[in-house]
């Protein structure tokens, strides 16, 4: 096994697109190395690209803050800024493993490791999250729901890399909530998952919502008839009814030793409900 | 040993001292397995079945043989033939014989120059396999078509025309069952299933073992009986027990889970092979798939009551699988069923079931939590349906000095009845409970042993004292130990030291088991200091010139024992110690024995919960533990025996289970999907140690390592099902089960 730090993202770019075997990035490590750890993964390449410029800062940009790869959920946890904008991004990213996991991952490392069950990403999902991509060709943007494309997959092309995710700015009377199912109550993966972000009038009508779930499909699902049943409501009973009916139906989850197909696709169901009332309470909505 | 007096004033033996191994382990500089290296050490690792149940047709090594780094290969060839039937099990799971039985049985076994050598030699042994059909299920393995995991293996008592799967089958009981459940107002009967749990130690199996070629071995391991490694490897490697000197590591959690060998012998045919010292660390996929998770079980329990609460009749069959090899588990469970009542007439029958699983081994009370689990369930319910008092209910059924127990003896002195009034005098029981809220609570018994046990006290010149014992520390018998001789001898505590021998420092000790250490090492250390006390008076005598039996020992000095004696200063342990060489040389005192009097042991639990029900989800509110430690030596650790107990128990009600699939495959052989408790899952345990003294010890001291895991599997389903709305009769009640229950009971 290689392990390389390049000293530019072109470099890194490069050493990506030419590597022929099996190559891994270095943000965090929280995933890579435990997989090389239970040898789930032997890399021929390591790449280590969390000394790069920007890679470990958090920066205010056009109302919103930009994320570097490297910034750890510990520090994006501190962070002021980013909590009073995006409460649920960062209550997602925080649920990740245990306080010393928390010195070390990153939102990047949980999204590119393509789980359906990563918890910061429904949050980022709703937040119209948008991540940016180095590769041979340059720099792009693509929000971050297009990354994921199946367990373990990304939408990613060969020598491509997140370098940093972008959470843009929102009006006032606008919060988001993200909550997960796990039968411990921490150091777990997410048997299902939802996340709601919503925008309030003055009078405390939701004029925007949009409604994300995880682990009960293969990858985080954005629910249009979910946020279709809360805009223009006050989330009254009968909104939240239709709001749950529309989670459910988006379920497509698989049985496994982590949850049957009935529980993921109620508690989802729960968990929206719930997300979607602390988030009107965050965005200062009073029912 | 009777105890010494019913009411006694402690000085040492009752307090919280410093624990003797405290800095180490939180400062790193105490050694567990893993710990240890050798010049020219080689790393050994193991080839282990990806099948449920296989023959073994060919087993081809020569690649592997020849790979760079490759020091010595072995097989189940490489093994003796023991003449105890038992070890003969324990080899063929260290390294399978000609079929693999389990998921990970081991098959191979590879010593090379460094880890990655080993790992990559691993891969290059070629095994062919001829598949055969699995049964991970006990009732399945049950069934007289089911797929045979062993042949011939059945004991007399098992009647024909069973699956040759069913080993064992013991009953007991007593009066007439029909004649009671007759007379009863309302019986129950429920079937109950249990999944299969992982003790959870810490610290994965690791070894070191050195056998030369002379013949003569070193072996340095993670165990709770350094003696019992001995027996099992001499007997497997075909040496004598005077050739292989074991010496146990510090320990990280053993649960029972460490009272067999699995790596040793291997480590061991690898060094003979090689020439050179080989060092084996399990990883924790290998702990979960290849070491010994408790027995899964399915059970019926029928029980009769009055409307006034008096059980009338009581009956229960237990089905135990133990994994792939013959096991005991049930009778314990069928022994310990009803064991907290006094009955008229009770019945249990148990039945021991061979699968392809792991070879069980013992977790803490093996085969009593699973068993009350039952009973405590089916005396809740019907205290439910006939609107009792729970508590009442076992006060006026419970088993008191002088009741025939369930299952033969007569009890002598028991805590039971204090145990349960202290829990309906203790605010717990009465305290106000929430919506979706339940409590629960559960009674728990535990044999308790006392076993084979050599000590050793020595005087040192300074006057402190030395304490040689045989069984490794695995719940602070070094800090009891060392109290209890401090407290005999009439020194303070820091003056003792006790340690735990190899070996050959020491005759033979049982394994760290029964709950035995803090009651069966205390008993023979008191023992070997009343025997240095007599030997430090007859020195005093000598010097003074006058009778033994004018001395007398009192307050940690010898004095003369009346004015007719003479006119002489007290020697204190120090003075004494100070001129032995002119007094006949060297003091010390030891005691051997096979221990009895271990006296049974009970405990109650009460446990609030509050379910979700929309998620299924169960949150432990409040947990109080009572149990009659006899005298509690060092409370703190008494009191983290009562709270590790429930902390297992809540693991193994809630959500702890090994999963296999219809492969027969291990699907969750990690702790992330093995789901021990976090520290954030769990409410403060309040404790509550009673004391009734132990007829059978000095200082009437009573094990407490294993009831405390008994009674939490009931106690936490009774509070859920209470708070649910619906009994619950299979563990682990994760959410998804607990959900299901509650939409099929507003379904109807």
């Amino acid at each position: 096994m290689r392990y390389v730090k390049p000293d530019s993202f072109e470099n890194a770019a490069q050493l990506l697109f030419d590597s022929t075997g099996i190559t891994r990035i270095l943000a965090g490590g929280t995933d890579v190395l435990v997989q090389m750890k239970a040898e789930m993964v032997e890399p021929d390449l390591l790449i280590d690209l969390k000394h790069l410029s920007g890679m470990r800062e958090i920066t205010h940009e056009n109302g919103g803050f930009r994320i570097g790869a490297a910034v750890s959920g510990a520090e994006l946890g501190e962070h002021a800024g980013v909590n009073a904008l995006w409460p649920g991004v960062v209550e997602g990213m925080e649920l990740i493993g245990s306080t010393q996991v928390q010195g070390r991952a990153t939102m990047v490392g949980n999204l590119c490791n393509g789980s359906p069950a990563a918890d910061s990403v429904p949050a980022m999902v709703t937040a119209g999250a948008i991540a940016r991509i180095h590769g041979p060709d340059g720099a792009r943007d693509i929000p971050v729901y297009e990354v994921p494309t199946g367990p373990g997959k990304t939408s990613l092309a060969r020598g491509e890399f997140i370098t940093s995710i972008y959470l843009p700015a929102r009006p006032e009377n606008a919060s988001d909530a993200y909550l997960r199912f796990i039968p411990r109550t921490e150091m777990d993966i997410a048997v299902s998952s939802a996340a709601v972000s919503l925008e309030l009038d003055s009078k405390g009508i939701c004029t925007e919502a949009k409604v994300a779930i995880g682990a009960v499909a293969p990858t985080v699902r954005l629910v249009d008839d979910a946020s279709a049943a809360l805009i223009g409501t006050s989330l009254d009973d009968d909104a939240i009814t239709k709001l749950v009916a529309a989670v459910e139906a988006a379920c497509s989850p698989i049985d496994d030793k982590r949850g049957t197909i009935a529980f993921r696709t109620k508690t989802a169901g729960v968990l929206a409900k719930r997300a979607a009332k602390i988030a009107y309470a965050r965005a200062g909505g009073t029912s | 040993m009777a105890l010494d007096t019913p009411k006694r004033d402690f000085k040492i033996v009752g307090t919280r001292v410093p624990r003797p191994d405290g800095i180490d382990k939180v400062t790193g500089k105490a050694a567990y397995g893993a710990d240890i290296t050798a010049t020219g050490m080689l790393h050994g690792r193991i080839l282990r079945s990806p099948h449920a149940h296989a023959r073994i047709i060919s087993i081809d090594t020569s690649a592997a043989e020849a790979a760079e780094g490759v020091k010595a290969i072995v097989t189940s060839a490489d093994f003796a033939t023991p003449d105890d039937a038992g070890i003969r099990d324990i080899r063929d799971n260290c390294l399978a014989l000609d079929k693999v039985l389990y998921d990970g049985h081991a098959i191979a076994a590879v010593a090379a120059t460094s880890k990655s050598a080993a790992k990559a030699a691993i891969r290059l042994i070629r095994v062919e396999y001829e598949i055969l059909p699995h049964v991970t299920d006990v009732d399945a393995a049950m069934k007289p078509d089911a797929p045979i995991v062993q042949s011939g293996r059945a004991f007399e008592s098992v009647p024909a025309g069973m699956s040759q799967n069913v080993h064992s089958h013991v009953e007991f009981g007593h009066g007439d069952l029909d004649a009671g459940f007759a007379n009863a107002d309302k019986i129950i009967e429920r079937t109950f299933k249990t999944a299969a749990t992982h003790q959870g130690y810490i610290e994965p199996q690791a070894c070191m073992a050195n056998l030369g070629a002379d013949g003569r071995g070193e072996l340095w391991c993670c165990t709770q009986g350094q003696y019992m490694v001995r027996e099992n490897c001499a007997a497997i490697l075909g040496i004598e027990a005077s050739q292989l000197r074991v010496t146990s590591s510090e320990i990280g959690g053993g649960f029972g889970g460490k009272t067999t060998t699995f790596i040793e012998p291997v480590a061991l045919a690898l060094s003979r092979k090689s020439g050179k010292p080989v060092k084996i660390v399990m990883t924790r996929e290998e702990v979960f798939r290849a070491t010994g998770p408790t027995v899964s079980t399915s059970m019926d329990v029928k029980i009769g009551m009055k409307n006034d609460g008096r059980i009338t009749a009581a009956r229960a069959e237990l089905r135990y699988q133990g994994g792939a090899f013959p096991n005991h588990t049930v009778e314990f469970g069928a022994q310990a069923a009803f064991a907290a009542y006094d009955l008229a007439a009770v019945q249990t029958l148990g039945w021991g079931v061979m699968t392809n699983r792991p070879k069980e081994v013992a977790y803490r009370a093996p085969g009593a939590p699973t068993a009350i689990y039952a009973v405590e369930s089916v005396v809740d319910e019907l205290c439910q349906q006939l609107n009792l008092d729970p508590l009442d209910v076992r006060l006026l059924n419970a088993a008191r000095k002088g009741t025939l127990s369930a299952y033969g003896p007569t009890f002598n002195e028991i805590g039971l009845v204090a145990t349960l009034e202290a829990a309906k005098n203790h605010p717990h029981y009465t305290a106000p409970l929430g919506e979706n809220q339940g409590r629960g609570l559960s009674c728990g018994f535990w044999f308790n042993f006392g076993g084979n046990t050599c000590v050793s006290l020595n005087l040192n010149s300074d006057g402190t004292v030395g304490v040689v014992e045989g069984n490794p520390d695995i719940g602070g018998s070094r800090a009891s130990i060392s109290m209890m001789a401090a407290e005999e001898l009439g020194i303070p505590y820091d003056k003792v030291r006790t340690v735990i021998a190899d070996t050959t420092s020491l005759g033979f000790n049982d394994v760290t088991d029964g709950s035995r250490v803090t009651f069966a090492v205390g008993l023979a250390t008191i023992e070997a200091a009343r025997a240095a006390k007599n030997e430090m008076c007859a020195r005093v005598a000598k010097l003074w010139g006058i009778d033994t039996d004018a001395v007398q020992w009192e307050d940690g000095s010898v004095k003369p024992a009346g004015p007719n004696a003479g006119e002489h200063a007290p020697m204190s342990i120090a003075d004494i110690a100070a001129i032995a060489d002119e007094t006949g040389g060297p003091i010390a005192g030891h005691h051997e024995v096979n221990a009895d009097g271990a006296g049974v042991s009970f405990g109650v639990h009460l446990v609030d919960t509050e379910v979700d029900p929309e998620t299924g989800a169960t949150t432990v509110l409040r947990y109080t533990v009572f149990q009659d430690a006899g005298k509690a030596v060092h409370p703190d650790y008494v009191e983290g025996q009562m709270q590790g107990g429930a902390v297992q128990g809540i693991g193994w009600a809630l959500n702890e289970e090994y999963i296999y699939g219809d492969d027969g495959l291990l699907q969750n052989a990690s702790l992330l999907d093995y789901r021990v408790p976090v520290a954030s899952d769990l409410p403060n345990i309040e404790t509550v140690i009673l004391e009734i003294p132990n007829p059978g010890h000095p200082y009437g001291v009573r094990g407490v390592g294993e009831t405390p895991i008994v009674p939490p599997l009931a106690a936490i389903s009774n509070a859920v099902s209470r708070a649910a709305g619906i009994r619950l009769t299979e563990l682990p009640m994760s959410p998804p089960r607990i959900l299901h229950a509650i939409t099929q009971r507003r379904d109807g």
